[in-house]
């Protein structure tokens, strides 16, 4: 499959898209975001065995499920990409609006989960653990809110055949938000 | 399967556009370079008069500054703060790696523009944003930040502790902006080099500039995602009432130390390299010859970015981390001396038996190694925890860092600037006022900072806003060492004089220059002065690698990248 290229783009040094490159390069910067907040927990947390009694009142339940979501959602971003490639743009567009779905369930049970939390007492400056909580939970829900908005437009585009090539690029960083996810679930819910 | 290409990018090349889209909005990178680099220069002048603030309120302590008033305390914590902060975030980075990078790296190998305009342009008025921000900080009840450039907690955890409230709120907004649009501008550097070469330019026929501008780039993105995430932390602490940083609720105020030095290091780096980058490239044309050891510059490059990211303890000697902790970090810290050494040992090697011209680049070129190397070999007794716990936070260390940064940021910015001014703006600049240039600022500036070594080894701390308080300091030795240091830093401002007359009459009335001025090899000078929307008519082959200058058997003594042979 061959990729559009901006006008002012004739030569490509390297096999690879100049959008996959840049996408690869945002991760990064990504990863070391998250991988320093999650760095600097799992040192604090070392430190507070205690912390294992608060991790208990989050609801696993509700995390088990989020985690099933996210990773169905990225199921369907990528049987998009696929449908894309066998040139068939409008069901590519219907899969991205599954895992758009997927984003806005995953998202209301996270409002569902802090609705109760906060319910029952457990806010943020409650204690430190929470403080981890709300800030790693609320800043993956922000990564959450962001790629559903870049799917978003690439839906809208791909309908009317335009720029296909970026349902590849959302669902690297779709995966991305569903990676970090991984990381987060066990390290906040279960460690108790 | 091939998608047409869509229509805005066809408009954005080589058609007229309007007055708002080729000066203000546009997606060129020469324009967008050029934005960031008057930027850079206009905060410059705002860092530059909090210098003088500082000199004359350490000279003569609590008499009104002419031009700015009496300077209390609080007063002095905030002008400090921001001069760092600007100096660092707002001059440096914008100048060296926003501004030249943008020019450099697309001219540099043959491509059009940046393989993301519209998100180079994006990132310039992010930045934009984030400077207006900061300046606004001035004058907000309260006044700016005056928790020092570092912003550790608690100083800049609660408005208690330093004062100030809104303001250190507006200085992280400020920089967490200016992040932001570095990282984009970095992502873009980044995958041009990569992708949009000319056809025949493999990586190591890349000049060092941008070799240096990536590898920049490079370190800015692994370094600066630890800091966000605690910069994240700390707006929580001032905001939602968490405790990250406070250890009466289990926070940990060390914890920010880390972070901040764990970016603040490479970060020293991220504007030098490209500093390093300038250098290289005006050396071999001003000593018509090869640089020496190409491929061991770039190779020590990574070996300096790979390192930089295990040094930044060295920060924290005294502040009271685990004593075992400081000798490896000692180790690591006179190691990255290596790399840089060979660097530097290249640029000398290349200088031999060449044929020297002194003109205005080649002064500051050579200017910046001279002072750098002072910079470099007084960073060992930082590094070392027994000198460091008597020098640490004393004049001394600004002295060390000020000998470091001043030729990385200024001298070799402006042999920079000399040196493609006739590519950014098609004139020549007055190698008169050049050298005016070159020589009042070579020698006030080592006025001003020699004198802080022996200022920091009287015992001088670094963050005093009145030194008399201090009986070691009410000497007329030390008063004297004052006022040499504010001479020097009055003297280094009227220097700078005749760069701004330069630049005024360069603009104005320079001889237009040609494509070439200065017989030099690479592909920038293969295109008109100043370049047009788009680079190249058509885009160049290469054929070789940057630097054959003076070959064996040839009548003219370089040879462009592109040239047939």
């Amino acid at each position: 499959m061959q990729y559009a290229r901006a006008a002012h783009i004739e030569h490509e040094s390297t096999e690879v898209p100049t959008g996959r490159l840049g996408m690869w390069w945002f991760l990064a910067s990504e990863i070391v975001i998250f991988g320093g907040l999650i760095t600097i927990y799992v040192l604090f947390r070392w430190r507070h065995p205690e912390w294992g009694a608060e991790s208990s009142h989050t609801i696993n339940a509700a995390g088990g499920f989020n985690t099933l979501v996210l990773l169905t959602s990225s199921l369907t971003v990528v049987l998009a990409h696929k449908a894309v490639s066998e040139g068939k743009l409008g069901e590519a567009a219907r899969l991205l609006g599954f895992t758009l779905l997927g984003g806005a369930v995953f998202l209301c049970v996270k409002v569902f989960e802090y609705t109760h939390e906060i319910r029952e007492g457990f806010l943020p400056a409650r204690s430190l653990f929470w403080s981890f909580y709300y800030t790693m939970t609320g800043l993956h829900a922000l990564h959450v809110l962001g790629g559903m908005v870049a799917i978003a437009c690439v839906l809208v585009a791909v309908r009317r055949g335009k720029i296909p090539h970026r349902v590849e690029y959302v669902g690297i960083y779709w995966h991305f938000v569903d990676v970090v996810w991984i990381f987060l679930f066990p390290l906040l819910y279960l460690t108790s | 399967m091939t998608h047409p290409v869509p229509a805005s990018h066809d408009a954005s090349l080589a058609h007229a556009q309007s007055f708002w889209r080729t000066w203000v909005f546009s997606t060129d990178h020469k324009t967008i370079a050029k934005q960031y680099m008057f930027t850079g220069l206009a905060l410059a002048l705002v860092g530059g008069f909090l210098a003088y603030v500082i000199r004359m309120q350490l000279a003569s302590p609590g008499r009104p500054v002419p031009g700015y008033g009496a300077v209390g305390p609080g007063q002095y914590n905030a002008v400090v703060t921001l001069h760092g902060t600007i100096m660092i975030f707002w001059v440096a980075m914008p100048i060296l790696l926003a501004g030249l990078g943008n020019f450099l790296i697309p001219l540099m190998i043959g491509a059009r523009d940046m393989a993301f305009p519209r998100l180079n342009m994006l990132s310039y008025w992010i930045f934009f944003i984030s400077t207006v921000i900061l300046l606004v900080s001035f004058f907000v009840p309260g006044g700016a930040a005056a928790g020092g450039w570092t912003t550790y907690p608690p100083l800049s955890d609660r408005a208690i502790n330093s004062g100030v409230d809104l303001g250190v709120t507006l200085w992280i907004l400020a920089v967490a902006l200016e992040f932001a649009a570095f990282l984009m501008g970095g992502i873009n550097f980044i995958v041009t080099a990569i992708n949009n070469r000319a056809p025949g330019m493999r990586l190591f026929d890349m000049p060092l500039m941008v070799w240096m501008e990536v590898a920049a780039s490079i370190i800015f993105l692994f370094s600066v995602g630890p800091l966000i995430a605690g910069a994240v932390l700390l707006l929580l602490d001032r905001t939602a009432n968490t405790g990250f940083y406070d250890p009466a609720r289990g926070g940990d105020p060390l914890l920010f130390q880390h972070l901040f030095w764990f970016f603040g290091h490479p970060e020293v780096y991220v504007i030098l390299l490209p500093g390093f980058g300038a250098v290289a490239e005006i050396l071999p044309v001003f000593a018509r010859k090869p640089v020496f050891g190409y491929r061991m510059i770039v190779y020590s490059t990574i070996v300096t970015g790979v390192l930089s990211f295990i040094v930044w303890a060295h920060h924290q000697f005294v502040a009271g981390i685990d004593p075992r902790l400081a000798t490896p970090f000692s180790i690591t810290t006179i190691l990255i001396s290596v790399p840089i050494g060979i660097t530097l040992f290249a640029f000398i090697a290349t200088l031999w038996r060449g044929s020297i011209t002194l003109q205005t680049p080649m002064l500051f070129a050579l200017g910046m190694i001279a002072v750098f190397l002072l910079g470099g070999v007084t960073g060992i007794h930082n590094g070392v925890p027994a000198t460091d716990i008597y020098i640490h936070d004393t004049y001394f260390v600004v002295a060390h860092f000020h000998y470091a940064l001043i030729p990385s940021v200024f001298f070799a910015f402006f042999a920079a600037f000399y040196y493609w001014f006739p590519k950014m703006f098609g004139r020549r600049t007055n190698e008169w006022l050049g050298q005016l240039h070159f020589w009042g600022t070579f020698v006030f500036m080592n006025v001003t900072f020699f004198s802080m070594f022996l200022l920091g080894l009287m015992g001088h701390h670094r963050r005093i806003s009145n030194p008399h308080f201090f009986e070691a300091l009410r000497t007329p030795e030390a008063d004297r060492l004052q006022w040499i240091a504010t001479i020097g830093a009055l003297g280094l401002l009227a220097a700078q004089i005749a760069l701004i007359a330069n630049l005024i009459l360069s603009l104005t009335r320079g001889v237009r220059a040609e494509r070439n001025p200065w017989r030099a090899n690479t592909l920038e000078w293969t295109v008109e002065s100043p370049p047009p929307h788009g680079n190249f008519a058509t885009l160049p082959l290469v054929r070789r690698g940057p630097y054959e200058y003076s070959a064996p058997g040839r009548s003219e003594d370089y040879l462009p990248q592109d040239a047939p042979a």
